[in-house]
């Protein structure tokens, strides 16, 4: 009997808690009138790579905007029916503006925008728009491009492995980027390509990296998001191109560099849109113009001769005058794709299907 | 020679079994005693998450960093078994439900996570790592190079664990003793083995073994930390001691055979061979389910070397 009076009593005192809790939450928010944005990671917000990525950009929201805004993140959300109720819990705690930041949240978001009108929506990699809910991502194949010319550069045998994640038309375009890349600085090299499936999962990648190299690759590249082919790279005297993130670090040795994004760059006027009111839907597709998209400091392999190289070419793509997807391109099976003079438009590169001549592995993952 | 299929296959195989041989030798020493630890993924996550703070935090020459490293993964993983010890040996709760909740707490999401992100230990390298053991000459010999020499201490440490577990079972008194503690727990009782004591000892023994295999993931496969960094390898120990019939020669034998599995797919890949790699995925755990068929049919269950008390509670009263 007495056993139940303690529960009894632990129950009540928990109730009354919790209930304090709540009424003094309500009572903060009224408070302070401060502007509520959340993200929403597929990953640890400190990966080393695309989620530590996103989580700078919400830190420089943070730094631009200062107390007038109350960022909160979710991490390590899987891309499944969880994402809906971590929405839902956003949105009850008043989050005004939320941005999801890994491709398959895309349909729970389209779903959410529906149900709550009043909240902003921005989904990264993403490409279906409504009046409360804006894509946005960047041209991440011109950086690719640049760091696939640092890799070209390095290779003796004419062979770079890149490891990649899902056979999705992201990964084709920045897989066909960085193969365009190679063979700008090292005419005729091939790309082998192996796909984990997985955008974060160290131990994977690193078989990955591991076969490539028995395979004949003497350069690795990536697509994916943890620096564990680096570390492998690292161990083995192989040069790195990484992605996503500045991981020279984890192979100070043989890193050379990789294509980054700056999401500050998009987060800090969308954030700053919808406290003022003045937030509309919309496609943003960020460019190295506009600083969205860069390569990484280079490392010490890289000959001066190839920094000078990729310079020039990163004016070209700032200035318009060079196009990566620029005819004459060629598929895998030696087809004309692009005619000379032509060029790849967006809309073709969001649907890109098919891998150049030179990338040896499968389209379909 | 050294880039064939075979040879990278059989390099992996090695390389990527290691961690499932430590986990798998704890799991089979603590259900000899009579004590099914579904928790191992978890401990293991402790394990990895523990070893990679010592080697980032402890001042020292790197070797005996790393051997610290490795003790300290093994108590944290052994303080995880510690608590399933006193759940389900004390209290006498279902060996399960009490598993299932240590690989919850412990593991992806638990506190293996909250302590990689209050030790700030994501995103960095390791400080010391475990790299070949051998010179580089002796890494480019033809076959034995890759497979052997091209490894690292803990591969090699293992095989004195498979060595020492085996004698221990079949050859030492508290070998004996542990075997007849899982086989009979009232018999062992009357002989006057303390059933208790030898199931306590044993279970946190294979967490500490456990611990090992995770830090062998953030000290050796990948030298760095982040969360759930094992995947998964936890669940396959566990099938692979059902796969070697709790003897731990063929612990040895299955590790390194699903631990070839893992790698296979991405050589055939690298290799211009296209295989559904969701196939091999799926291969280890296929394998675990048909073997789980055959030794639960009535009859196989002792024939094949289940301790015939595994997953019981021990009431004295009920002698």
């Amino acid at each position: 009997m007495s056993k139940r009076k303690v529960a009894l009593v632990a129950a009540l005192t928990a109730v009354v808690a919790t209930a304090s809790l709540v009424v003094t939450a309500v009572g903060s928010a009224k408070q302070h009138d401060v502007f509520k944005a959340a993200w929403i990671y597929v990953g640890p917000h400190n990966d080393g790579g695309w989620s530590q990525a996103h989580d700078q950009g919400r830190l420089a929201v943070v730094k631009a905007l200062g107390s007038k805004v109350e960022t909160t993140y979710k991490e390590n959300v899987p891309e499944g029916p969880q994402v809906s109720q971590v929405i839902d819990s956003l949105v009850k705690d008043g989050n005004k503006i939320i941005f999801a930041t890994s491709f398959g949240y895309q349909d729970a978001m389209v779903a959410a925008a529906k149900k709550y009108p009043d909240v902003y929506f921005e989904m990264a990699t993403g490409y279906k728009t409504s009046k409360n809910m804006a894509v946005y991502y960047g041209a991440g194949e011109d950086s690719i491009f640049l760091s696939g010319m640092a890799a070209g550069a390095a290779t003796k045998s004419g062979v770079v492995g890149y490891v990649v994640p899902f056979a999705i038309p992201e990964v084709i375009r920045h897989t066909n980027a960085f193969a365009l890349g190679v063979q700008a600085t090292h005419p005729g090299a091939t790309v082998k390509i192996v796909w984990t499936n997985s955008w974060f999962s160290p131990a994977t990648e690193k078989k990955a990296a591991q076969s490539l190299k028995a395979a004949g690759a003497d350069v690795i590249g990536q697509n994916v998001d943890s620096p564990a082919a680096g570390q492998y790279a690292e161990s083995v005297s192989l040069p790195w191109v990484g992605y996503d993130s500045d991981a020279q670090k984890f192979a100070p040795k043989q890193w050379l560099t990789a294509a980054v994004y700056d999401w500050g760059v998009y987060y800090i006027p969308r954030v700053k849109a919808a406290m003022a009111g003045t937030w509309k839907t919309g496609s943003y597709y960020g460019s190295m113009a506009d600083g969205f998209t860069k390569i990484a400091p280079f490392g010490s392999l890289v000959a001066s001769g190839t920094k000078s190289a990729i310079t020039t070419k990163a004016a070209g793509i700032k200035a318009g005058t060079f196009k990566v997807f620029a005819g004459p391109l060629y598929d895998q099976s030696g087809k004309l794709r692009v005619a000379k003079g032509k060029a790849l438009s967006l809309g073709d590169l969001m649907a890109i299907d098919w891998l150049v001549k030179g990338v040896e592995g499968s389209a379909k993952g | 020679m050294n880039n064939s299929i075979l040879v990278v296959v059989l390099a992996s195989a090695v390389t990527y079994g290691t961690p499932l041989l430590y986990s798998a030798l704890g799991e089979l020493v603590a259900e000899r005693s009579g004590v099914l630890n579904l928790g191992v993924e978890g401990m293991m996550l402790v394990g990895a998450v523990m070893g990679f703070w010592a080697v980032q935090t402890i001042p020292g020459p790197g070797p005996l960093v790393l051997i610290i490293a490795v003790c300290v993964a093994a108590i944290a993983a052994g303080l995880m078994a510690l608590i399933h010890a006193f759940l389900v040996i004390t209290l006498r709760a279902n060996q399960i439900v009490s598993g299932l909740a240590l690989t919850i707490f412990a593991g992806a999401g638990g506190l293996s996570s909250y302590l990689g992100n209050d030790l700030n230990l994501a995103d960095a390298p390791a400080k010391h790592a475990f790299g070949a053991f051998f010179p580089h000459s002796m890494q480019t010999l033809p076959v034995v190079g890759p497979i052997f020499f091209e490894q690292n201490a803990l591969v090699f440490v293992a095989w004195l664990f498979v060595g020492g577990v085996a004698f221990y079972l079949a050859r030492t008194r508290p070998g004996l003793n542990l075997k007849a503690v899982g086989e009979a727990p009232a018999a062992a009782d009357a002989m006057g083995i303390n059933v208790t004591r030898t199931r306590y000892i044993h279970t946190v023994v294979g967490g500490a073994f456990a611990g090992i295999g995770g830090a062998t993931f953030s000290l050796a496969i990948t030298p760095q930390w982040v969360d759930g960094l094992t995947q998964g390898a936890g669940w396959i120990a566990i099938a692979l001691v059902i796969f070697a019939f709790w003897r731990p020669a063929l612990c040895l034998v299955g590790a390194y055979f699903f631990g070839a599995f893992a790698g296979l797919p991405f050589t055939l890949q690298a290799r211009g061979v296209t295989v559904a790699p969701e196939l091999f995925q799926a291969l280890p755990y296929v394998m675990t389910i048909l073997v789980l068929v055959t030794v639960s049919a009535a009859g196989a269950r002792r024939r094949l070397g289940a301790p015939g008390a595994l997953g019981t509670p021990y009431v004295r009263e009920e002698r």
